[in-house]
């Protein structure tokens, strides 16, 4: 049963990530998920020195909330480029001197899916 | 037969020691409290031998609390990011009382006699006031300006005459809530203070109240013994022209360091802390360090000033001497130094390195460190002589 499921996954992934416009599709295309030490250490990053200002919980705080009811239908290019440049006008600060592009990405993508 | 009478003495004296021994006998003035963040528990520390007295949990998410203590220094109130209102027992070390009470806070003061806990809340913004045995709700004041649009409120602190100053944020206003009749608050408002007040201080006297601004730079300072004069600009303009670096995390202005005619305070976006002259209120010199400033606290003497600095700085603390407004020492205490506080007459400093999941505890006249203590993700530090102190 396991296996099988395995094996379907592998054969739908394809489909996905041809299809352009999906947004997980797309930023899987264009992404390198971190290795699994600089992961830990994002996670910790974004819980803790992100969390300081859009709560721990990403329910919000001086910054908007980041739960992935909150950022379900923001475009993930848009987010990325906020977490690299920040928002002007806003205290949102550029974190690009801390984060490749992909990691910006890889962080969206973990976000809009509640995986922090 | 006079023995079987004994037995049953025998069991109320262990059952009297019993109820001693869960409420221990002993003052609370060396006791204090660790917030640990991300698991939503306190540490109850005491400072005399430099210990853990215990865990409580269940205090809800933690992010950037902070307490205030009651007047008999036995309770804690711990503002949680959440909403939630927690009453914490130091002695007993148990949670007395929880209210969620509003969706998202950022703080609380206590009022002068005690008997007023009042919290400032983002969602939806304003404070609401609660009775300090209690935690019924007693007052509550919406943060709606003019134009009928909720701001965030900051910088809450407790004036005497049972008064509650505070700020909004997107508003930029400073609110006076008058509370000696707690069911009829009289809000005096203050408009046009300036663009987006982030947090705010009150001088240990209760006199002066100073909201930092985000949005430009300079300081909105109201003289609560001259209240007609309204809320002055104090620093306007200050390092106009200058860039300004990206904020990774705003200062704290709770700990602003009044030395007796100086106030140190961190300058937003820059490598500064600077010194103000507290009869002119005009900038009298910057103090170049080690990144941006988040807390800046004075040693109880007032003679040294301790510095923490934002992330990605934050593994650093730095000491500046202030009557030579030289730096004279820097620590690397560890990853991600949160806060400091000072023992109650500050022969002792604790830090909070949350990244590391300890507390450092250093000399502070040595600066040699005399022992460490295991916590989870430590943030605020806080000793039970702030009962005593207006605005902490």
């Amino acid at each position: 049963m396991g296996t099988k499921s395995a094996n379907l996954f592998w054969i739908v992934l394809p489909l996905f990530l041809a299809v352009p416009g999906l947004s997980w599709g797309e930023s899987a295309r264009n992404i390198t998920a971190p290795a699994s030490e600089r992961q830990a250490e994002l996670a910790n990053l974004v819980r803790q020195d992100c969390g300081s200002c859009h709560g721990l919980h990403f329910e919000g705080g001086l910054g908007v909330p980041l739960t992935p009811a909150a950022l379900k239908d923001k475009p993930a290019e848009s987010l990325r480029d906020a977490i690299l440049f920040g928002r002007s006008g806003t205290t949102m600060p550029p974190w690009k001197p801390f984060l490749t592009e992909d990691e910006a990405s890889w962080i969206v993508h973990m976000l809009q899916k509640g995986l922090f | 037969m006079r023995y079987f009478l004994l037995i049953p003495l025998f069991h109320m004296l262990f059952a009297l020691g019993g109820c001693a021994s869960t409420v221990p006998q002993r003052g609370t003035g060396d006791l204090g409290v660790v917030i640990e963040r991300a698991t939503g528990s306190i540490q109850v520390v005491e400072t005399t031998h430099r210990t853990s007295l215990g865990q409580i949990t269940g205090l809800g998410d933690l992010s950037h609390a902070s307490l205030n203590y009651s007047r008999d220094a036995r309770y804690a109130y711990v503002f949680g990011r959440d909403g939630g209102l927690t009453k914490v027992d130091l002695l007993e070390m148990r949670i007395v009382k929880r209210v969620m009470q509003s969706g998202n806070s950022i703080g609380g003061a206590i009022s002068q006699n005690g008997r007023l806990i009042a919290v400032a809340n983002y969602t939806p913004g304003g404070i609401k006031v609660f009775d300090a045995e209690t935690l019924d709700l007693v007052a509550d004041i919406p943060a709606i300006d003019q134009s009928g649009k909720s701001s965030k409120v900051i910088g809450l602190v407790d004036v005497p005459g049972n008064r509650f100053v505070f700020s909004l944020f997107e508003a930029g206003e400073i609110w006076m809530a008058d509370l000696r009749t707690p069911s009829k608050p009289v809000v005096t408002k203050f408009r046009n203070i300036g663009k987006e007040p982030y947090d705010a201080m009150i001088t240990a006297d209760g006199r002066y109240y100073l909201a930092g601004l985000f949005g430009e730079d300079g300081l909105a300072l109201l003289d609560l013994w001259d209240m007609n004069a309204g809320v002055k600009r104090v620093l306007n303009g200050y390092g106009k022209g200058e860039q300004k670096l990206p904020v990774y995390k705003m200062p704290h202005l709770e700990g602003w360091a009044a030395t007796g005619n100086e106030l140190l305070v961190p300058a937003v976006g820059r490598h500064e802390v600077l010194v103000i002259d507290q009869n002119k209120w005009n900038e009298v010199g910057r103090i170049p360090v080690h990144g941006q400033p988040v807390f800046v606290v004075a040693r109880p003497d007032n003679r040294q000033v301790w510095v923490n600095f934002a992330f990605p700085d934050n593994d650093t603390v730095q000491v500046i001497d202030v009557k030579s407004r030289e730096i004279v020492k820097t620590l690397k205490p560890g990853k991600a130094v949160m806060h400091l506080e000072f023992t109650p007459r500050g022969e002792h400093i604790w830090l909070s390195a949350r990244d590391e999941n300890r507390v450092s505890i250093y000399d502070a006249e040595t600066f040699i460190k005399l022992g460490e203590l295991p916590a989870e993700k430590p943030s605020g530090i806080f000793f039970t002589h702030r009962a005593h102190r207006t605005g902490l």
